[in-house]
């Protein structure tokens, strides 16, 4: 197990500030951090992309890309290189700061939101205290972001769909936050590293019985709904808006709002994975001692990785099985039925939690 | 890596959208007309201005957001200790939930959830 990333950032840390004095060697490190975030971006933009568009195949019995690269695989890349030579034009009437200052917030966002996040055992940015906190507090602000760009268009799709998307994203936030706060009751902490510590026995969904079950099925609906994913997507819904917030946006802009969206699912479910998943541990059960030795095998961050992309799995399943929802029936479903039933859920995992019922 | 993370992280993001928008500025000449800068609503022309005045329901629902998220802020240190303080906890929290609900469905009763 010497390979592990823990290790080697370990092994890095000490051999920066062996070598350099601590000003640099600090400096080296932000840089090092900077560039594997942004690869972590990229790659994660081009796998998602192309996982999207094979699933999607592959749920219509049809085969998807299948030309660029052995089976389609560099299929994003040809896509990524086609929109930089795109023209990334800026219409007249816009209010040309905000349009052009949209995409970056909404890429500053879902960049620093993954700072808290813990990719493998003892691998993280930063392990701040209150890390659940961090990240519902972060992640709503990209509501801004695409308030900001549908208003700063001047068209009325980019106003309709950024209006959509913005009532649909701070309704469903509440009972993401909600479900949430239920493994944080359960844990008595809002540090990421405790509450997967805490899940070293069994992860909280087998543990806290069904009102934790409720808990995970609302929160895979809530961050399918506050991404903007289908059955939720009536902000772009493509027959009815063109592209919702991001019409009047094209090439590059265009390309960075599309990377923010998949890796705003990625992050969701990384925290769905985190939160309900046990993160990085891995699957034991009971005294299944040979079993449990067999699974500590398998490194850390493919149990994380494997458990993310299992989640990101569900949502893409869910595009092509359920239909699009009407504005009314979407928030009339997370303010009559979502919120009421997560508040009286948030109740019942209290008493589990008080009379120590979990496992 | 401590709060300092978080302005890295900035810079990166920032660096990698400016960067990536700058590559494709560089890469190819843009040119411009009128026809070209229009808002695409479809190919119909545009009639009157698109900065108006939206539905009045998105409004509602910001506002019931706004007392539902600050209810969700005070939770969060709630959560934290309930586990020791036990069933008073419980209590307050059902105290609290009382009266928030109160609010809640007397905007239901006056039709703030309801769509036009």
């Amino acid at each position: 197990m010497g390979w592990s990333l823990e290790n080697i950032s370990h092994f890095i840390d000490s051999w920066l500030y062996n070598e350099f004095d601590p000003t640099i060697a600090r400096l080296i490190e932000f840089l090092i951090i900077a560039v594997c975030v942004i690869g972590l971006f990229a790659v994660l933009g081009l796998v998602l992309i192309l996982m999207e568009r094979k699933v999607s195949a592959w749920m219509q019995v049809r085969l998807g890309p299948n030309r660029v690269g052995p089976g389609g695989m560099f299929q994003t890349v040809a896509d990524t290189l086609k929109l930089i030579v795109k023209e990334g034009m800026t219409p007249l009437n816009v209010d040309k700061f905000l349009f052009n200052l949209a995409p970056f917030i909404v890429m500053i966002v879902s960049m620093v939101v993954l700072a808290p996040l813990m990719f493998a055992k003892n691998f993280q940015i930063w392990d701040i205290n209150i890390g659940i906190l961090f990240i519902t507090a972060v992640s709503s602000v990209s509501v801004i972001g695409i308030l900001m760009a549908g208003w700063a268009s001047n068209n009325k799709y980019s106003l309709l769909g950024a209006m959509r998307s913005g009532a649909q994203i701070v309704s469903y936030e509440l009972s993401a936050g909600l479900s949430v706060l239920c493994i944080v009751v359960l844990t008595g902490s809002l540090r990421i590293s405790d509450i997967i510590n805490s899940q070293a026995n069994g992860w909280w969904l087998f543990k806290g019985h069904i009102p934790v079950i409720i808990a995970f099925v609302i929160f895979i609906i809530a961050v399918t709904a506050e991404t903007n994913r289908a059955p939720f997507d009536l902000a772009e819904a493509e027959s009815e808006l063109t592209a919702g917030f991001h019409t009047e946006y094209s090439g590059m802009k265009f390309a960075l709002f599309f990377l923010a969206e998949y890796v705003n699912v990625f992050i969701v479910c990384a925290i769905g994975a985190t939160i309900f998943l046990g993160g990085w541990m891995p699957l034991h059960i009971g005294n299944w001692n040979g079993f449990n030795h067999a699974m500590d095998y398998i490194p850390s961050f493919l149990w994380f990785f494997g458990k993310t992309f299992l989640l990101i799995f569900v949502i893409m399943w869910f595009r092509w099985t359920f239909p699009r929802l009407r504005i009314d029936q979407l928030l009339n479903l997370e303010w009559k039925y979502l919120l009421p039933i997560s508040m009286f859920n948030l109740l019942l995992v209290t008493v589990i939690a008080i009379l120590k019922w979990h496992f | 890596m401590g709060a300092s993370s978080l302005i890295v992280l900035m810079i990166a993001a920032v660096a990698f959208s400016g960067i990536a928008i700058l590559i494709s500025k560089f890469v190819l000449k843009a040119t411009t007309n009128k026809q070209k800068g229009e808002p695409y609503e479809c190919g119909i022309p545009t009639k009157g201005p698109s900065w108006v005045q939206f539905n009045v329901g998105y409004y509602l629902f910001a506002l019931i957001f706004l007392i539902f998220d600050v209810e969700l802020i005070f939770l969060f240190p709630w959560a934290v200790v309930v586990k020791q303080v036990g069933w008073l906890a419980l209590v307050e929290i059902v105290v609290f939930f009382f009266i928030l609900f109160m609010g809640f469905l007397y905007a239901h009763k006056k039709g703030a959830l309801k769509w036009m």
